[in-house]
């Protein structure tokens, strides 16, 4: 069976669902913010606007989009060194986000985690993680608070292939299948694992992992946006009502490197140009856009002014992070302890 | 005062704790079993919410014990054995104790570690680490290292009560050592040393493990004409070199006992601030009393020399007192 025909009877399991036309709309401004601050901060890399590299994540937005939409600020995120798609999908500021790489006080972390640790704990994005795999014990140790907690919060762990290759997946898999923790793995299949394609590195099937723990696992197209809040829908009903967690591999594919660098470090390319092509014709923006334009009243005039706004949200964030001041020498260290601890 | 035993205070302090604050979780490997007795009886009090016996899945437990903590419960990590730290050690080195800076001070993280260290038991090189180096130098993560029933159970409180990661170093092999414990509610406050006696000429500087041979032969010392001051460090992080400091300046002659590798271990670590800051009146070199830099082994006839004890302590002692000993 194809991966399209494994999806397709996947798909056949779930509810016909569609998202109410507000939230198709704002899944469409999320996917776009996302793209175009990513095509920003590639830029701002360059010219050296930023103290440090970015991984950026353009390509795989309907994925966070897709999945975000189903939670709100008491939902738990936890993201990976790729994460400014799901900071803007969980609904994290724009502007923070940017005055955060930029290394500025007025950052979301105060300019003490730079790109790979965009975080906001009062929207529910507690870390994004510079340590392949790490956000995997966090979420399912978040979940286990909200089962004590009695409260129907959810935890959704994204994570990469890269990430589906380290041991401290398989334990995650079974605490959070033992104790029924409210919990969802996500894996971001993009094809590599930093610079190594998937064939290289590993084996199987990623979703098979989590059958043996008895665990509801979707594989789906991860550049069709509609696919993945429909299964979100399905994942949402069975771990919000107690059943335990839920693991999605949605396949997808990264336009840009590993990290914004890597063309001036590598002596050769480590996938063809032909290969980024054929993704692009996959584009999960533009394939939402066409449907939402076939599919629904939404004319392109009102997509087009979502589009404007988006660039105006962008060169706000620009502007808001290059007006920000350098925090100052020595904060770093009463940022160590709490309560002048230590 | 009533007496009891170094794991009956730590288990006292944790009930107590429990019972004062609805979100402290205890969870770890064989917590009901209890191999220690540090934690037994708990489950059967506060219910399986509360207690749970995870599986020994180390890089799992202490991220979990972060994403907990992070949303707000207090959580008991027993790791049981130190060494069993480093499989874990992802979530202690890269996320506990960095985790609080990265995200600009939004999350605190108020977790208690607890492991079971040292040698001397035929527990062989996977058993029997002392990692206070590596536990001292990660910058945001607190080490409590109890010598008596007392601080055992004063510094069990203070570190459940604490809002950031500690790591509660339970020496090994003397959980069952007895002695007072004051009633109430007694808590011992982090990097505060424990002068244990005052003297003039020598001062012995130790913790944990180290602190109930070192105060006995402190006395042995005192019996030869040797006026002795004697500090338990109590906590390794924050570290109270103020009061090392002050006993360097008391007596000028520094021998620090310590049951990690000598190398960059608690020891040496306060030996570099002494050579800093009383250089002046150091009237001797300042004397490490450590183990080797070697695994420990198996076999007791070379396990047992390469711990610190009296014998060791009293030769430096007579070195830098110019005096000899007979011991």
């Amino acid at each position: 069976m194809t991966e399209t025909e494994l999806a397709k009877e996947t798909m056949a399991t779930l509810p016909n669902l569609l998202p109410e036309p507000g939230t198709l709309l704002e899944m469409y401004r999320r996917m776009l913010l996302i793209r175009k601050a990513e095509e920003q901060l590639a830029r701002d890399v360059k010219l050296g606007r930023t103290p440090g590299q970015v991984h950026c994540s353009d390509g795989q937005e309907a994925v966070s989009v897709g999945l975000c939409a189903h939670l709100d600020d008491n939902d738990r995120i936890t993201s990976t060194h790729r994460g400014h798609g799901h900071f803007l999908a969980k609904g994290g500021d724009a502007r923070v986000m940017f005055a955060e790489i930029y290394g500025k006080a007025e950052g979301i972390c105060g300019g003490m985690g730079g790109s790979m640790h965009v975080a906001d704990f009062s929207k529910g994005i507690i870390g994004a993680n510079g340590i392949v795999g790490a956000g995997l014990a966090i979420a399912t140790g978040a979940a286990l608070a909200s089962q004590l907690d009695r409260s129907d919060r959810v935890s959704v762990s994204f994570f990469g292939d890269g990430a589906a290759n380290q041991g401290v997946l398989m334990e995650c898999l079974n605490i959070a299948a033992l104790w029924k923790l409210p919990v969802l793995f996500v894996c971001e299949n993009n094809g590599f694992s930093e610079f190594s394609p998937f064939e290289a590195v590993t084996a199987g099937v990623i979703a098979d992992r989590a059958a043996p723990f008895g665990m509801p696992n979707w594989r789906i197209d991860g550049n069709d946006v509609i696919e993945v809040w429909r299964t979100g829908a399905a994942a949402m009903d069975h771990v919000r009502s107690g059943c335990g967690p839920v693991f999605i591999e949605a396949h997808t594919y990264r336009y840009s490197g590993h990290f914004s660098a890597e063309a001036m470090i590598l002596a050769k390319p480590y996938r063809s140009e032909d290969e980024i092509a054929e993704w692009r014709k996959r584009d999960p923006i533009m394939r939402f856009r066409t449907w939402l334009e076939d599919r629904t009243e939404v004319g392109t005039a009102e997509l087009d002014r979502i589009a404007a706004k988006v660039d105006a949200e962008v060169s706000e964030s620009v502007a808001f992070a290059e007006s920000g001041t350098p925090p100052e020498p020595g904060t770093a260290a009463p940022l160590m302890f709490a309560n002048g601890g230590a | 005062m009533p007496r009891m035993r170094i794991i009956q205070a730590v288990n006292q302090a944790l009930a107590e704790e429990m019972e004062r604050d609805p979100k402290v979780i205890v969870i770890g490997e064989d917590v009901r079993a209890s191999i220690f007795g540090d934690t037994r009886g708990l489950f059967d009090r506060f219910g399986p919410d509360r207690v749970r016996d995870t599986p020994i899945s180390e890089a799992a437990m202490t991220g979990l014990a972060v994403g907990a903590s992070a949303c707000g419960y207090r959580i008991v990590l027993h790791m049981m054995f130190a060494n069993f730290l480093y499989t874990g050690f992802d979530a202690i080195a890269n996320q506990m104790a960095k985790l609080r800076l990265m995200t600009g001070g939004q999350v605190t993280l108020p977790i208690t570690i607890i492991a079971n260290y040292g040698g001397g038991r035929s527990t062989a090189a996977q058993h029997s680490d002392t990692p206070f180096s590596p536990l001292m130098n990660l910058g945001g993560i607190e080490v409590a290292v109890p010598s008596s029933p007392k601080n055992a159970k004063g510094l069990m409180k203070t570190a459940v009560r604490s809002d950031n990661p500690t790591v509660y170093l339970e020496p090994g092999g003397r959980g069952g050592e007895l002695g007072e414990v004051p009633d109430g509610d007694y808590v011992t406050p982090f990097g505060q040393a424990d002068q244990l006696q005052e003297g003039h000429e020598l001062s012995l500087v130790t913790m944990g493990s180290m602190t109930r041979m070192t105060a006995r032969t402190a006395k042995t010392l005192e019996k030869a004409g040797v006026s002795v001051d004697v500090l338990d460090m109590q906590t390794l992080v924050p570290l109270d070199m103020d009061a090392v400091l002050a006993s360097a300046e008391r007596t000028g002659r520094v021998i620090i006992v310590d049951e990690s590798r000598d190398r960059c271990s608690a020891a040496s670590h306060i030996a570099a601030v002494l050579a800093d800051k009383a250089h002046s009146c150091l009237k001797a070199p300042v004397r490490r009393i450590t183990v080797p830099d070697t695994a420990m082994p198996y076999a007791p006839s070379v396990e047992r020399p390469l711990l610190p004890n009296s014998e060791r302590i009293v030769r430096a002692a007579g070195e830098i007192l110019g005096r000899e000993f007979t011991t």
